[in-house]
């Protein structure tokens, strides 16, 4: 628990500063697997038939799920799977993470055999006073998805709750 | 059957869609969406004992919603834009419904668009995890 948590200059420092630039792949076996994970009968996520009835070039990507990132043994996290070291992060000293909230939009299909570039970036920060927790630090992460053809498909912002 | 512009109208109501995710259902979305916070599969993780349970991914939830809308499109329309906010915890093997309801319709720029307010109510009624969607028909 926080008692006096503060948000400092040096925290301010990393907003708006973006990532590396990361890959994340959409292949089939991923589709399935994440459309296996939330429970999908749906067999346009699992089938590339139905997906191609349903007008998608091939498997689409289930509402919210942008890819896996590319697993590589030290540089990537253990527990999130992403990048561990891609940018700046922030030394809270808070042992404590919820997930806060997510939005996503589109702007075009995600579909297996897509190769996803990924950079993400702090766009908020601030603080909540929680009743058992002590003062929290919510920050507003961006993050920017780009085919393999250069479009932008997807931004998502998701706040993470840390006490 | 796909969904189609004229097929529905504002105020109508979401077929609803439940779930009782237990613990093989999250591990299997943590393998499919890669991540391993052991909140949500270890109980002996500190975090997990302190609330006294695992608790379901808040991205679990986001995704059913995603599930949710999809299925009530059935391809017919896409989503332009999905969010939701995680206002209360989930516990596994415990009913959630999700559900929701066409706020808005209207035509803009050539596109036909609906709005969308989602919810995810535990056993008690409470919604835990409010949404909105915005979905697009060509």
């Amino acid at each position: 628990m926080a008692e006096n948590f503060e948000i400092t200059d040096e925290m301010r420092a990393v907003i708006g500063v973006e990532s590396q630039p990361w890959t994340h792949e959409v292949t089939s076996t991923s589709v399935r697997a994440f459309a296996r994970g939330v429970g999908y009968t749906d067999l346009v996520y699992f089938d590339e038939v139905a997906a191609r009835a349903a007008g998608y070039r091939n498997l689409p990507a289930p509402p919210t799920y942008l890819g896996t990132p590319i697993f590589i043994p030290g540089e990537s996290s253990d527990t999130f799977s992403g990048p561990k070291d891609s940018g700046p992060s922030i030394d809270h000293g808070l042992p404590n993470l919820l997930d806060g909230g997510t939005e996503t939009e589109y702007f075009d299909d995600i579909c297996a055999g897509d190769t996803l570039t990924v950079t993400s970036q702090i766009v908020d920060l601030s603080t909540r006073e929680g009743r058992s927790t002590g003062t929290m630090l919510i920050t507003t992460n961006e993050t920017r998805v780009v085919n393999q053809d250069g479009k932008l498909v997807a931004v998502q912002h998701g706040q993470a709750i840390f006490y | 059957m796909p969904m189609q512009w004229n097929n529905f109208k504002e105020g109508d109501a979401i077929p609803e869609l439940k779930k009782q995710p237990g613990v093989s259902q999250l591990v299997k979305y943590s393998a499919g969406g890669g991540d391993f916070n052991p909140l949500h599969h270890d109980y002996n993780f500190p975090q997990s004992k302190a609330i006294g349970s695992i608790i379901v991914h808040g991205r679990f939830k986001y995704a059913s919603l995603g599930e949710l809308v999809s299925g009530w499109l059935d391809h017919g329309g896409r989503i332009v834009k999905l969010g939701c906010q995680y206002r209360g915890m989930d516990l596994p093997d415990k009913e959630m419904t999700l559900g929701g309801t066409v706020k808005r319709k209207w035509e803009e720029d050539g596109k036909k668009l609906a709005e969308l307010e989602l919810y995810v109510n535990n056993e008690a009624g409470k919604n835990t995890t409010p949404g909105s969607a915005i979905v697009r028909f060509d």
